[in-house]
């Protein structure tokens, strides 16, 4: 790695911390961001020269701080300076600033920041894209590629998401228990709702979408890292894990939806799946189980059985009716009925899915379960039925070719050729 | 004499590598560890995986099991290598030819003073 490219991966590591931080001096996002912003500018001019400080992040932030505080006295009175005890004289250094920051503020200071990106009052799209932003420090352009919309459109979009959260207003005082355990969750969901728009994608714009899911990562282990005792965050990390591990065996080579059952697990990231499983144990050891801790635990079934007729079904089915009570919701169901399936027959799973219709009329996974199940059943023209309309909620066109690959096969299989597979 | 070559360097920093870049590097590594293969000093090498998958123990009569990491610290340690060889000098050779492949953080040679007092398992 050439001294320039160390240089741009140290900014970004310190990114949070120092955003953070500023975050807490200037109250005001858009301070904040400027005085990072020029806090680079310098370290890129000085670093080279000097060589890198033996902090980064203390770095960073005394000269953001600085620049800042020169900005709000050249504007005049107009703004309210920082409270006098957050305020350094002039001759500490930055080591001892460093010191204090770390010992007091380190971690609320960066789960501020992510609050911030994901208050309830932010739709979720506006509240990833602005994470993506602020957090990550992805640039305008590519946050829009990989939601595909136009750049003006994003920039639209963050601006107002800014807005916002101004308006909101953020306390800025040291959370107390229940406060940070609810900022924990808003974040824990923003990072999961980040992963999973990367996930969910397919066809020709995967390779845009899992730097997405990549970045959920990294920002699920700065969490863990923040709150290295906390089950839900250690299943939330193992869950973006093993379920990322799949990432190269969920589409072919012509960009076709590879179901799990089907897909070639040489192919699968074992060293992401050995850290997965390894956080998956850890959490379970404190026995306060939580959505994510079962969802990594069923992951983790898939993880590790050699293939797909070999999988652990009913542990699936047992996982599921544990997330069933824990965060019970249609979408479950669904997803227990395929293992229902599995272990007892598609006319069992298809009785546990027909009541979910009415809440589910507008989901894809719906129906195309459905017409699976029917499909086995030897039940065709329903089952055609069935395809059709989740052909109709498709949300990619992988998902309309998978959809139209079971209707391929109906057809065939109606006019007397040999069934290829179940 | 054995020496434990210890690599200390910024997670985070780490973790900015690409895929590529971190795939490229240990195969730089893996050319080094042939050659002290080779050469008769290599013992066990490890890769660790992210601190964040560290559980620590607490010594004492009744040993406390604490999740880590530590946020504090600024470098972790992210594997290790021993390698047994006959002078520091030479310690300090190989521990500069794995510095060489790597971009930054730091080598920490420490001399083993007991290595598995009572043998191996297997």
């Amino acid at each position: 790695m050439t001294d320039m490219a160390w240089i741009d991966a140290a900014l970004t590591a310190a990114r949070p911390q120092v955003l953070g931080a500023l975050l807490r001096y200037f109250r005001v996002l858009d301070t904040a961001e400027d005085a990072f912003q020029e806090a680079c500018l310098r370290a890129l001019k000085t670093w080279p020269v000097k060589g890198p400080p033996r902090d980064p992040a203390a770095w960073l932030i005394f000269v953001g701080r600085n620049f800042a505080l020169d900005e709000v006295r050249r504007r005049g009175k107009q703004t309210a300076l920082p409270a006098d005890e957050e305020m350094s004289p002039p001759e500490d250094t930055q080591e001892e600033l460093a010191e204090r920051l770390d010992a007091s503020h380190y971690r609320d200071d960066i789960l501020r920041l992510l609050f911030v990106c994901c208050h309830p009052s932010l739709p979720a799209a506006q509240q990833i894209a602005l994470a993506l932003r602020i957090v990550s420090g992805l640039t305008v352009k590519e946050i829009a590629r990989a939601f595909l919309v136009s750049e003006t459109a994003m920039e639209q979009r963050i601006t107002r998401a800014k807005a916002r959260i101004t308006a909101a207003e953020v306390p800025f005082d040291t959370p107390g228990a229940a406060e940070r355990a609810a900022r924990l969750s808003a974040v824990s969901t923003m990072i999961y709702l980040l992963f999973n728009e990367g996930y969910s994608a397919s066809g020709g714009t995967a390779h845009v979408r899992i730097p997405l899911c990549e970045e959920a990562i990294r920002l699920s282990r700065l969490l863990l890292r923040l709150f290295p005792s906390e089950s839900e965050i250690m299943g939330l990390t193992a869950l973006l894990l093993l379920q990322h591990a799949r990432a190269r065996a969920r589409l072919d080579a012509e960009n076709n939806i590879v179901l799990l059952e089907d897909q070639d697990r040489a192919l699968w990231d074992r060293e992401l799946i050995a850290e997965g499983l390894a956080m998956v144990e850890k959490a379970l050891r404190h026995q306060r189980p939580g959505p994510y801790q079962v969802q990594a635990a069923i992951a983790a079934v898939h993880a590790q059985a050699a293939g797909g007729a070999a999988t652990d079904w009913a542990e699936i089915d047992r996982l599921y009716e544990i997330l069933e009570r824990l965060q019970p919701s249609p979408v479950v169901t669904l997803n227990r009925a395929v293992a229902v399936s599995k272990l007892r027959g598609a006319a069992e799973a298809l009785v546990m899915i027909e009541p979910l219709e009415a809440k589910l009329g507008g989901y894809f996974y719906f129906f195309g379960l459905k017409g699976a199940l029917l499909t086995q059943l030897d039940r065709a023209e329903e089952a055609r039925i069935a395809f059709d309309r989740a052909i109709a909620l498709a949300n990619t066109a992988a998902e309309a070719a998978h959809i139209r690959l079971h209707l391929d096969r109906l057809q065939k299989e109606s006019k007397g050729e040999t069934r290829t597979s179940a | 004499m054995l020496y434990s070559i210890l690599c200390y360097e910024s997670e985070t920093l780490a973790a900015g590598r690409t895929r590529q870049e971190d795939d490229a590097m240990m195969v730089r590594l893996r050319d080094v560890l042939q050659g002290l293969k080779a050469e008769g000093k290599l013992g066990p090498a490890a890769r660790l995986m992210p601190t964040t998958t560290a559980t620590h123990v607490r010594s004492g009569r009744d040993p406390m099991v604490i999740d880590g990491p530590f946020a504090e610290t600024k470098e972790q340690l992210l594997g290790f290598y021993v390698v047994d060889c006959p002078s520091l000098e030479e310690a300090i050779d190989a521990a500069k030819r794995l510095a060489r492949e790597k971009p930054h953080g730091t080598l920490e040679i420490r001399p083993i003073a007991v290595f598995n007092a009572v043998g191996p398992s297997t």
